[in-house]
């Protein structure tokens, strides 16, 4: 596991790379796009990689990210994806030194702040998914901050059941799907 | 968020070209996302009746028999006769030979014809006839322009509907949905509008990012939806005809699930702003927030009664979710789901209000099923594994859902009795949260 995330990480950081260079004749992404988007997201590189459960991206490829990662001895701070059990929000024991990890990280560096992602499994309806995918990451931020990062440090976002990491309809698909993404 | 906010972010909308080219799209129509319909279940007790080719209709772009047979027989309640077997063709009163249609068991006849007015426009006379009594039951004279036809048979549709049933039809209504394709791996989300039968599919939005819970005002003109496109949930509200669009709602945290008071000038919608997704109502003309819910459990999905006096909505406030009453303003809450299963979700009222629409979970699958608030009466009326989305048709007839097909999510269409049932699907990709909308005049 602690290997695929970090083969999943230098996948995308050449990803990155690629997509960098395409910026400047990425024009055609956006034509006929009703929406403006000029920017090329960290959604779209995991894309292009087809690595959507891997969750790192173009923004953690500077010089303090990596320092980040070599300090921690365990790993536990390369881990960026949480998950969780159905219609769940309880923080799973395996994933207590992963949020550990990212509040000390935190506290040691008040100027840097996460997002982290919300997500659901398919099942039921939407809208209440979204708000479950909420209630996930802010179970994550409560305990991040009851370990000493700050609460201004964690953004909040929930994606519901919108963006899926597995688009399968299965027991091994939602698995996937239940989880809290922490983004730097 | 402020209302002279937005305003002022429409202004700098205004002023970008891509802003232009969304205007210019949402004129334009997208057949490849059209909507192709198959009729999985019909009613046994499906009434016959033979819809004649109009008169004067060979040189026109459209059929306007061959909708108007089609809208009846999706309907469920009508098995129209096939042209090819048809003893005759009138177009007139006068000309219809009784014997030869009650000998096929012919109940009732639609007939008409088409005059050229001027240059593209025409003047559509029709007749709804019972066979069995040999009267005219009623007659009609249409204006029509080429542009219009198709909507012009859909309405034609309606006053057979209701001539023949005593109940409004809405076949001259339209649908929103969402459709999600895949271009070299990168999904596309689209919010389109449909003619009810799939034709004259647009596009409203496209985006890189989800697009959610689109509902249609009363008037018609305006949906509400949820766009992720700025990295975070956040409602719009967008004028159908020119594509112009409002932020409504764009705060930290969930801005979702928006429902259009009936009388069109408030929005109620779920934010969590104040940290935990609660039911809030903003006036849409004074840009007044007001909160309704304050629990420390997920409130969502609010649907409003047609008379603007209840909100139904889901609440895990009870341990898992269920459905809830509210009354409008006062706010006093009751629980409506009571020995209904762990799982109900997402409510929408029935245009009469006696009735909603919900997601129900029943043996590990989620499905639509109806609740009646006056006797508790409940019935599960699709089957699939992972129903959702049901919105009602304005007449109260059917409930449109989305549903599990083989590309991924299609949608269903299923009468309130649970007799008729429907496909809808587009040719590839997935289609979803679909919203009937309003009757137009």
């Amino acid at each position: 596991m602690k290997a695929m995330h970090k083969f999943g990480f230098g996948v995308l950081l050449l990803a990155g790379l690629v997509a960098l260079a395409g910026c400047g004749s990425s024009a055609k992404k956006t034509t006929g796009a009703v929406v403006e988007d000029r920017s090329i997201s960290r959604d779209e590189m995991n894309d292009i990689d087809g690595q959507r459960a891997t969750t790192q991206g173009i923004r953690d490829a500077d010089a303090a990210g990596t320092t980040m990662l070599d300090g921690e001895s365990d790993g536990s701070l390369s881990v960026r994806t949480i998950y969780f059990e159905y219609d769940s929000s309880n923080i799973r024991e395996e994933y207590r030194r992963v949020v550990e990890a990212h509040a000390n990280a935190l506290a040691s560096r008040p100027s840097q702040v996460i997002t982290l992602e919300g997500h659901a499994d398919e099942r039921g309806s939407r809208e209440y998914n979204l708000a479950l995918g909420e209630r996930r990451a802010q179970a994550v931020r409560r305990q991040m901050v009851l370990l000493g990062a700050a609460a201004g440090q964690i953004r909040v976002v929930s994606f519901g059941e919108e963006r899926p990491a597995n688009d399968g309809s299965n027991e091994e698909a939602y698995a996937l799907n239940r989880r809290v993404e922490i983004k730097y | 968020m402020s209302f002279n906010r937005t305003e002022v972010r429409w202004r700098e909308r205004l002023r970008h070209p891509l802003w232009l080219l969304c205007a210019l799209l949402a004129l334009v129509p997208t057949a490849d996302a059209q909507i192709t319909i198959r009729i999985t279940r019909s009613s046994e007790s499906a009434q016959p009746v033979a819809v004649v080719p109009f008169a004067g209709s060979a040189d026109l772009p459209v059929d306007l028999a061959d909708i108007v047979a089609a809208d009846l027989e999706r309907s469920g309640v009508f098995k129209p006769m096939p042209v090819t077997e048809m003893p005759d063709r009138p177009s007139e009163f006068s000309a219809i030979k009784f014997e030869d249609w009650r000998r096929l068991n012919m109940d009732s006849l639609v007939i008409g014809s088409i005059a050229t007015t001027a240059p593209d426009r025409y003047e559509i006379s029709f007749r709804v006839v019972n066979v069995i009594q040999g009267n005219q039951i009623a007659g009609y004279r249409m204006p029509a322009t080429a542009a219009n036809l198709r909507h012009t048979a859909h309405r034609i549709a309606d006053v057979v509907f209701e001539q023949l049933t005593g109940k409004k039809g809405a076949f001259a209504t339209r649908i929103a949905y969402v459709t999600v394709d895949r271009d070299n791996g990168v999904k596309r989300y689209r919010l389109l509008v449909a003619d009810i039968d799939g034709a004259n599919a647009r596009t409203l939005l496209e985006s890189p990012q989800p697009i959610m819970s689109p509902d249609w005002a009363p008037d018609g003109e305006r949906i509400a939806y949820v766009s992720f496109e700025n990295r975070n949930s956040a409602i719009y509200v967008q004028d159908v005809p020119t594509g112009n669009r409002q932020v409504v709602a764009s705060g930290e945290g969930i801005n979702s699930s928006p429902a259009f008071s009936p009388d069109g000038r408030r929005l109620a919608m779920t934010l969590s702003r104040d940290g935990n997704p609660e039911i809030y109502v903003r006036d849409l003309d004074s840009g007044q927030l007001q909160r309704l819910t304050a629990d420390p459990a997920i409130d969502t999905e609010a649907s409003w009664s047609p008379d603007g006096r209840r909100l139904a909505f889901t609440s895990d406030r009870g341990g898992g979710p269920q459905i809830y009453l509210m009354d409008y303003p006062s706010g006093q809450v009751r629980r409506v789901t009571f020995d209904k299963g762990s799982y109900n979700a997402r409510p929408r009222f029935a245009p009469d209000g006696d009735m909603l629409a919900l997601v129900h979970q029943n043996d590990g699958g989620y499905r639509i099923a109806v609740l009646g608030l006056k006797d508790d009466s409940f019935r599960i009326l699709s089957n699939s594994k992972l129903d959702e989305s049901p919105s009602f048709a304005p007449n109260g007839q059917m409930i449109l859902y989305a549903t599990d097909g083989v590309l991924g999510t299609e949608l269903a269409a299923v009468s309130v009795n649970g007799r008729v049932r429907q496909r809808l699907a587009v040719p590839y990709g997935e289609v979803r949260e679909p919203a009937w909308g309003p009757f137009r005049e």
